[in-house]
């Protein structure tokens, strides 16, 4: 159904990819056509950054084909891939601050003297450099240190490296979150001219009007599947949006007690604020409730947290935890106010993964079993009260006393990481995506505990990219954007589609809000 | 803004900071000793350096890739062991390249162990610095072993009126620049020191410089031996020891970072050059050679402490801004 002037480039069939047993990509299929852009959306999570890591060679495939002109197309490296003619401009900025611009651009591929020898024409180099950089006109030395340029100006640079190659097929990662509207004008600019050369483009990103422009098609992807593929007209914002989510909630969420009117408040948060980072949080979280955290990626939200406890400076602001008002940087104060912190990375936990479940979980809690002078430890009674709480947690392992933490699957490995804290009785628990990774079951227990913690008194503040989790476990949900709190949204009033807008900052459909 | 430019003019500071201490005590050596700033001790200096200088050039290209060697000082054992006991009559160029080789095979095992194990550099050096030195004492059965006249001739030999060992030292230096700035290769170690991860999704081929990188570090330590056996024509079982720390803290005194990614080629040179005017100053002073250890390690330890500092500094300054600056709707032009 192509014209002849937008030859078939890339055919991607059944593509599919799963991490610690946990499928993140079912039968993934698209076409992208020479001339033609695709533009791809989906939340966080729903497998569009992994799908074109798979593509280019970043991540290794567990099945499907590619095609590239016909070709099969099965990279086993970033190097493999840009050889053939698929450049990937990604979502992380790649840019080595104590490189030269020029270096950066020509890392990987740097033109050389002679063919035969290792030796890098500078002069060549250079006088490339300038080429791309005029392209994206980006107006720095090339041999200026990259850590002298801004944050756009680096994506701009990211672009530039994504251009030195004669590619047939561009993949761009969310290129425009950190430019300027000038910036982002110059770059579709660019992209129409690598369109007029016959290269097709997959366009990636999280302004929906933005791709609505400029993509000739789109794919919209949910929880690693393709949930719509067409043509971008007669397509809207409103469209995209029901493709994204849309999913019947299943029976996830446990039933949560009900809770006294005017609950006192445990976490309360005025005027946060770091300049380039967070601007002017205010919060609370009483006792007894789930209050959660939306937003995109790179919105905040994991800064915000670390700042609340204390790992990263602010440089305004007032946090107080069960009315003991706490100073920036003060981690231990906080421990012993109550407060809870389970990040989002589950690898620097510091889970001792060759460790028994039962020395994992005691770790934070040995003091609570010393004898009166703090020398001593009760073995048998710490080694009761770890049975017991891995009963609590109903955590599915061998004899937490003989049974080494790194054989448990993630979910339970999770559920270790959160007896750690509950040892403690914290009073405020701050969780950074703390299902992420982890399978259906071992979620709905999270769940469970999360609820149990909460009807016990305890005040739950969660961060998640997945909205089903929030909307079905949370009394309150606060949306994140830029740095901001951009809106709150009571649970009689959880409205999806409206939390998505605001994460994305759309306030109103085909409307787009100031920052 | 000024918060963060003020940041960095703090560390660009500390930057310069080890250079301006050792500055002052190069006047206060002056002013204690007449005979300190002679043209005679400044070449003596020098001379002394050359076999720190090739060691550290290596040196720096493992900090560089955010690695460290501490073998450095068995290998300059072990290439002594290797001329002065296998090659008594064998001529001098043959020594020498015996020796570069002796230490690019011991560094090419470091490499090994650290690439395919995917150990900690720290580690895998630490252990093969006791097996190198062990293997050395073994061989030589722990007796002192001697270069043979040739290469102890080359030792005080000059050539269009410079010290040979100095004409080594330079001519190592002027591979090392080719090699940082002249091939991928400095490029490639340089974004590995600053981000693994990221080098590799750029496509930088990390293995392979990896490997590269400590049989580099290998051969130049064996070349370093060689020198400094050449100019003192004997070595016991202590020849070399220390010459791990000396290395490191001659890159880091000239102003690579400890950290990976931040320096370059002069660094360890200049650094090389500091550490020996320390030393010789101290000797020119009569000071009390026990003092040496704690004079050298003072300043060792100052830059280190200004380098760990910088970088904190400028792990701040390349933060990821959120929320950079107002943005308007974008539209395509």
């Amino acid at each position: 159904m192509t014209a002849p002037s937008t030859p078939l480039r890339l055919r991607v069939e059944s593509l599919s990819k799963s991490f610690f047993g946990v499928q993140v990509l079912h039968g993934i299929g698209f076409e992208a056509h020479g001339g033609r852009v695709l533009g791809i959306v989906g939340e966080n999570g729903s497998g569009k950054s992994t799908t074109m890591n798979l593509l280019t060679g970043v991540l290794p495939r567990e099945g499907g084909t590619v095609l590239l002109d016909g070709k099969p197309f099965e990279p086993a490296s970033r190097r493999e891939s840009d050889a053939a003619g698929v450049a990937f401009i990604q979502q992380e900025l790649n840019v080595f601050p104590n490189l030269s611009v020029a270096e950066n651009l020509f890392l990987a591929h740097p033109p050389r003297r002679f063919a035969a020898l290792p030796l890098v024409s500078r002069r060549r180099m250079y006088a490339q450099a300038r080429e791309l950089l005029h392209q994206v006109d980006l107006a720095v030395a090339p041999g200026a240190l990259a850590s002298t340029l801004s944050a756009g100006e680096r994506q701009l640079l990211e672009i530039a490296r994504g251009l030195s190659s004669e590619a047939r097929v561009f993949i761009l990662d969310e290129p425009t979150s950190s430019l300027t509207a000038r910036e982002a004008a110059r770059l579709f600019a660019i992209m129409r001219r690598l369109q007029q050369r016959g290269a097709a483009i997959l366009y990636i990103s999280h302004n929906l009007e933005e791709v609505l422009e400029i993509a000739d098609d789109v794919l919209v992807m949910r929880d690693g599947r393709v949930t719509l593929s067409a043509a971008s007209s007669g397509l809207n914002a409103n469209d995209l949006v029901c493709a994204m989510v849309g999913r019947p909630i299943a029976a996830l969420f446990p039933m949560r007690a009900a809770r006294s009117a005017t609950p006192a408040p445990l976490l309360e948060v005025a005027g946060l604020a770091e300049p380039g980072m967070l601007h002017d949080i205010t919060l609370r979280v009483a006792r007894g409730e789930i209050v959660g955290i939306a937003g995109l990626m790179g919105s905040g939200r994991s800064e915000l947290a670390r700042a609340l406890f204390g790992l990263d400076r602010y440089s305004a602001g007032v946090v107080r935890v069960a009315g003991r008002q706490l100073s920036a940087g003060d981690i231990q104060g906080r421990i012993a106010a109550g407060l809870a912190f389970l990040t989002e990375d589950r690898r620097h936990e510091g889970l001792m993964p060759d460790a028994t479940v039962a020395d994992n979980m005691a770790l934070a809690a040995l003091p609570l079993f010393a004898s009166r002078s703090g020398a001593r430890i009760s073995n048998d009674k710490l080694l009761q009260a770890m049975r017991s709480l891995g009963q609590r947690l109903n955590l599915k392992s061998g004899d937490i006393a003989s049974t080494p933490v790194r054989t448990l699957s993630g979910g339970n490995q999770q559920k270790v990481v959160l007896g750690r804290w509950l040892l403690r009785e914290p009073k405020v628990f701050i969780l950074d995506e703390p299902t992420r990774g982890v399978d259906v079951g071992a979620k709905e227990e999270i769940y469970r505990l999360l609820a149990q913690m909460a009807d016990a008194g305890m005040g739950v503040l969660m961060i998640s990219s997945e909205l089903e989790e929030l909307t079905g476990l949370c009394d309150r949900i606060l949306v994140m954007r830029r740095g901001t709190l951009a809106a709150e949204f009571e649970r009689a009033h959880f409205d999806r589609e409206a939390i998505l807008r605001a994460a994305f900052g759309q306030d109103a459909l085909g409307q787009e809000s100031g920052a | 803004m000024s918060r963060q430019a003020s940041l960095g003019s703090v560390a660009s500071v500390l930057r310069w900071l080890p250079l301006a201490i050792f500055a002052l005590l190069v006047i206060g050596f002056a002013a204690l000793s007449p005979r300190f700033l002679s043209l005679a001790n400044l070449g003596a200096i020098l001379v002394q350096s050359s076999w720190l200088i090739v060691v550290a050039l290596g040196m720096n290209l493992a900090l560089l890739s955010a690695g460290v060697d501490l073998s450095v000082g068995a290998v300059m054992y072990l290439a002594a062991c290797a001329v002065g006991l296998a090659l008594a009559h064998a001529p001098v160029w043959i020594c020498m390249v015996t020796s570069i080789a002796t230490g690019a095979v011991f560094g090419a095992l470091n490499a090994t162990l650290i690439v395919r194990l995917g150990l900690p550099a720290f580690i895998v050096t630490l252990a093969t610095t006791f097996i190198g030195r062990g293997l050395g004492l073994f061989l030589s059965s722990t007796r002192i072993v001697y270069a043979s006249a040739g290469v102890a001739d080359l030792g005080r030999a000059s050539l269009f009126g410079l010290p040979v060992p100095l004409l080594i030292a330079v001519a190592a230096t002027f591979i090392g620049w080719v090699i940082l700035n002249r091939t991928p290769f400095g490029p490639y170690v340089r974004s590995i020191g600053a981000e693994a991860e990221g080098a590799r999704r750029v496509g930088v081929p990390i293995t392979t410089v990896k490997w590269s990188v400590y049989t580099l570090c290998g051969a130049f330590a064996g070349l370093g031996g060689f020198i400094s056996l050449s100019q003192t024509s004997a070595a016991s079982g202590a020849f070399g020891q220390n010459a791990e720390f000396l290395a490191i803290a001659a890159a880091v005194l000239g102003g690579t970072s400890l950290f990976g990614g931040r320096g370059n080629l002069w660094a360890p040179v200049i650094g090389a050059v500091l550490i020996m005017t320390v030393q010789n100053g101290l000797a020119m002073m009569n000071a009390n050679p026990y003092a040496y250890p704690v004079v050298t390690g003072a300043v060792i330890f100052l830059a280190a402490l200004f380098d760990s500092i910088r970088s904190r500094l400028q792990a701040r300054l390349e933060r990821r801004a959120i929320c950079p600056e107002p943005i308007g709707p974008v539209r395509s032009g």
